[in-house]
């Protein structure tokens, strides 16, 4: 093949869902830099804006994906950087359970957040 | 298409001097994630002033996520630094892409060819949006 880098092992698990995850981001991440910088100004955010969009329930499934599938990529990413850097053994599932708890704590927290966004619950 | 170049290893940053434009491209894109990730956790901390606002206060617009949001957005350091995350979004994305491509066996011929592109529409692009980015109320 040509010359290609890549930090991940390709068509594995990890590589896999890498890929997966991106696809799906790059029509969100430029939605929500559109929506929150050129629609609605940035400084002009406000609690009732933010509620009135997350209490439709396309938008709040969406940005509930957005920051399940952010979290995943941006943990697996990171993660399996370390492991091509040659993290291996005990410190490898330090990192992993770290890592996975991490993100864990990100979407718990990410999810209350969006229930306390809208009128939906 | 099977040839094999022995450039080392990307990994040792030290002989960046030496560096070809995929390996450039690698090393953007590591950059870029993590910067990504590192802003996500910032972004879900802000944006926790949500909980528990106090209903009345938010009609009449002095809650604490709208005063913390205003009052972050009122600080042009946090302009510029949306402008830089904006940068660090755009390159990800592009060159994510054109990393997606190359997986699918898409122009693996002009890989330097895409990546110089990815750079300069992420610049095209960043620098299109400053105006927006600045604009807007400012204390
Ligand atoms: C400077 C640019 C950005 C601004 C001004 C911004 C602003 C916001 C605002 C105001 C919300 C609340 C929802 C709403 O009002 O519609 C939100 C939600 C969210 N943003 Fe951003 N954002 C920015 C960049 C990003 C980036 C780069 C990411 C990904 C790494 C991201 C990930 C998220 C996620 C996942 C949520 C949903 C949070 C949840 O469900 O708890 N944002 N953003
Ligand atoms: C918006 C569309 C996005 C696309 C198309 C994309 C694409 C990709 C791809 C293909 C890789 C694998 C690179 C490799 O094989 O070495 C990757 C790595 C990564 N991405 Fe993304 N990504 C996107 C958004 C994001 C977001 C929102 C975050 C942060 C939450 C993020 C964080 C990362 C990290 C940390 C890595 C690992 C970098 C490393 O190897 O050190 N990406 N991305």
């Amino acid at each position: 093949m040509a010359q290609h880098y890549s930090s991940f092992d390709r068509g594995g698990r990890r590589w896999l869902f890498q890929r997966l995850t991106a696809v799906f981001l790059i029509g969100v991440l430029a939605f929500h830099f559109m929506l929150l910088h050129f629609v609605n100004h940035a400084s002009d955010i406000t609690f009732l804006g933010t509620q009135a969009r997350m209490s439709q329930v396309s938008y709040f499934a969406t940005m509930w994906l957005f920051l399940v599938t952010a979290t995943f990529h941006g943990v697996n990413g990171v993660y399996n950087a370390l492991v091509n850097q040659g993290l291996t053994g005990s410190q490898k599932n330090a990192v992993k359970y770290m890592l996975g708890i991490a993100g864990l704590l990100l979407v718990v927290q990410g999810t209350r957040v969006s229930l306390a966004m809208t009128t939906l619950v | 298409m099977s040839q094999s170049y022995n450039r080392g290893t990307v990994e040792d940053f030290g002989r960046w001097r030496e560096f070809t434009a995929g390996m450039w491209a690698w090393i953007f894109h590591k950059f870029t994630g993590w910067v990504l990730v590192g802003y996500l956790f910032t972004h879900i901390a802000v944006l926790s002033t949500s909980v528990g606002v106090d209903p009345a206060s938010a009609q009449a617009g002095s809650d604490l996520y709208t005063s913390t949001l205003s009052g972050l957005e009122s600080l042009l350091i946090v302009r510029f630094l949306e402008v830089g995350l904006l940068a660090v979004a755009v390159f990800h994305i592009l060159n994510g892409i054109r990393l997606l491509m190359v997986d699918l066996g898409v122009g693996l011929e002009s890989q330097d060819k895409s990546f110089y592109a990815s750079l300069l529409l992420t610049g095209a692009i960043v620098v299109a949006s400053v105006p927006t980015f600045l604009g807007g109320k400012l204390v």
